[in-house]
């Protein structure tokens, strides 16, 4: 009997195996840390400049980024770039009709991006681009082919060209294509790195804006239950002393 | 003060019978003494249902049904709305807890042969149930109206569209327009605030009237009934169920919380098997996304869909797949017929059944694993295989419980 429970509860557990299943392309974990308020602060500050202009982030307000350590007045100093107040939803600056018009389409709406794409997916796809005179903007991206959005950020890392190198030095090995640093930006690649991790970081709070809070009360909630439970057997087994 | 209290309860007794139902169903509800792990989850899907109820009304409350708005609705609870996300995670949570539970339910069932006679119609009551279950989750799953909600309802209406002659009237029918949209999504949520749950209640009361009208089942699978204390005529083996079970189900809805708590405050998407990462896109009607899988749950019958590839008999490849895929779910209520064995539980079958059920539990879930992934040739293959295996557990059930070496039943339960 023990036997059977054993193996089902195996077999319940079996999907987790496959959680990390699936890459399509390697992608690079993103190294960042949801409590870091200054890098979060930084990632805001880079959202609302370069992001903002075309993109919305139209479920989240701008007061909302007390969370980050901010106070109004330094939110309407750093984040509120247009003329809405600090209760607003972030709307883009750029109307759709204005976004169809010069992408082809309508850039979407970067609020819960990061729950859908994935924090690494971000980090890897915001260093991928390359120049590519065959597409519309010049640039394409390797994790996103012929993506319409050209490269915003592009002064900073600088121009980067897809190069294809054959691996192993008999030549019968797999030909590998790589991105290389063509034209030098303003930031150094270590800088440029730590600027999309903390735009990244930002993105994962922007997604979901109660994830620290919702782990600190999961905490006093696990405790409490395991404090009910204790009690919970202790009633159960002064009940169950007469039943043989 | 206790005659005080002894008047009130006569008063009330005179008009509605609550102590005879008090002690009808708790204090003088004889349940086996021998429960184990596996009968807890008959109360934690209770327990499950209540907390849809009571989230669901205040998820209503702010949710908008409306093509336009429900998606960034949803997005609103989980901001604006004071703890909206942790009454949306407990929601979200629930639906698939509500189905580990149910299956857990019906594995239990399975083991200890509780289908069978006098049991029938509980087991089939049961069925209604998961059905409605199913349905619940299907009409709650397009109400966020991301990538998913919306592909995965159209190919579970495309299925409706594959019936013969009446299919495309019928799936016009049933959405209320020519394709899926705000009309369908309007009505669905009409079925998942009100149809449905009025529904499943009724058919829970119904499940619990049966059940103590023939008296619980237990993991040796003999009727307790039949051994009564000749004074009392109370079952030897039988113990009220208040206050012994009641304090034991507390026990066991405390430890299911702690897992339940655990998914919701540290891993609500539970890795993309509770909220589906294609969800947190907004519905496309123009962009189909290059991988539709159902919710985990549903996965088993989606491989079953997709496992028949040939036309047969004269008959649609797609339509045998929904064939397939109806009989999948519909046949587990043939179960108390299908069944010959002399004994009931598991522990006194013979090696025969062990095996088919330990087969079953096999292609139950490594369906459910092929139906996340997209298809290959090798997995349709193996999709087949296990769709085979998976129905011969039912359909050859008849000869091989009957051959089956099974042990002598004891005539009082065991520890």
């Amino acid at each position: 009997m023990n036997k059977i429970k054993i193996i089902v509860i195996i077999f319940l557990l079996a999907p987790l195996a496959a959680f990390a299943a699936e890459p399509g392309m390697p992608l690079d974990p993103a190294p960042i840390d949801s409590k870091d308020n200054e890098s979060l602060q930084r990632g805001a500050e880079t959202f609302v400049n370069y992001c903002l202009t075309c993109h919305g982030a139209s479920y989240m307000r701008y007061n909302r980024h007390r969370d980050l350590g901010y106070s109004e007045p330094e939110m309407l100093k750093k984040l509120v770039l247009t003329d809405q107040k600090v209760g607003d939803l972030m709307l883009s600056s750029m109307r759709e009709k204005e976004g169809e018009q010069w992408f082809g389409v309508v850039p979407p709406d970067l609020s819960v991006t990061a729950r859908a794409r994935g924090a690494d997916w971000l980090y890897t796809y915001l260093r991928a681009f390359y120049r590519d005179e065959s597409t519309v903007s010049g640039w394409n991206n390797l994790v996103f082919d012929r993506v319409a959005m050209p490269h915003v950020l592009w002064e900073l890392q600088g121009e980067q060209i897809l190069v294809t190198e054959t691996a192993g030095n008999d030549g019968g090995g797999k030909d590998v294509q790589k991105l290389h640093l063509e034209v030098p930006g303003t930031l150094t690649t270590a800088e440029y790195d730590q600027y999309v991790a903390d735009l990244v970081n930002y993105m994962v709070y922007l997604s979901e804006p109660v994830a620290n809070y919702r782990k600190e009360l999961g905490i006093y909630v696990m405790l409490f239950l395991f404090f009910m439970l204790g009690l919970t057997y202790a009633l159960k087994r002064e009940y169950w002393r007469d039943i043989h | 003060m206790s005659k005080e209290k002894n008047s009130i309860m006569s008063w009330i007794d005179k008009r509605f019978p609550l102590t005879a139902n008090w002690k009808a169903h708790l204090t003088e509800y004889y349940a086996p003494k021998n429960f184990n792990f596996w009968y807890y989850f008959g109360s934690l899907a209770f327990l499950v249902l209540v907390n849809q109820f009571i989230t669901g009304i205040f998820l209503t409350m702010n949710y908008k049904p409306d093509a336009g708005l429900a998606f960034s609705s949803v997005e609103y609870i989980m901001r604006d709305v004071d703890y909206g996300w942790l009454i949306r995670y407990m929601h979200s949570t629930g639906a698939s807890m509500f189905f580990v539970v149910v299956y857990l339910h019906m594995f239990r069932g399975m083991m200890y042969g509780s289908y069978r006679k006098p049991r029938e119609l509980l087991w089939l009551i049961g069925m209604g149930i998961f059905f409605v279950l199913m349905s619940l989750a299907f009409t709650g799953y397009i109400l966020p109206w991301g990538q998913m909600s919306y592909w995965g309802a159209q190919v579970i209406v495309s299925m409706f569209g594959a019936i013969p002659v009446i299919g495309d009237t019928l799936s016009h029918w049933l959405l209320g327009d020519f394709m899926l949209s705000d009309a369908a999504l309007n009505r669905f949520f009409a079925y998942h605030v009100v149809t449905l749950p009025i529904l499943l209640l009724v058919l829970v009361v119904v499940h619990i009237i049966a059940l103590h009208e023939v008296g619980s089942n237990n993991p040796d699978g003999i009727e307790i009934k039949a051994n009564r204390d000749p004074q009392t005529n109370i079952p030897v083996d039988g113990i009220p169920f208040h206050p012994y079970y009641t304090v034991k189900d507390i026990f066991g809805v405390i430890a299911f919380l702690i897992v339940f708590s655990g998914i919701i405050f540290f891993a609500p998407e539970f890795g993309g098997y509770f909220l589906e990462h294609n969800n947190f896109i907004p519905a496309n009607t123009l962009q189909t996304p290059d991988h539709i899988a159902p919710v985990w749950y549903f996965t088993p019958y989606y491989s079953m869909l997709r496992a028949v590839t040939i036309n047969f008999l004269g008959v649609d490849a797609k339509l045998w797949g929904v064939i397939l895929m109806a009989a999948s779910v519909i046949i587990f209520a043939f179960l108390p017929w299908l069944d010959r064995s002399p004994v009931k539980s598991i522990r006194y079958k013979g090696p025969i059944f062990k095996f088919a059920l330990a087969m079953f539990v096999l292609s139950f879930v490594v369906l459910g694993f092929l139906g996340m992934k997209s298809p290959t040739p090798l997995y349709t293959l193996l999709a087949q295989i296990f769709t085979f295996i998976y129905f011969a557990f039912f359909i050859l059930m008849p000869w091989y419980s009957k051959i089956d070496k099974t042990k002598p039943e004891p005539t009082r339960v065991k520890e």
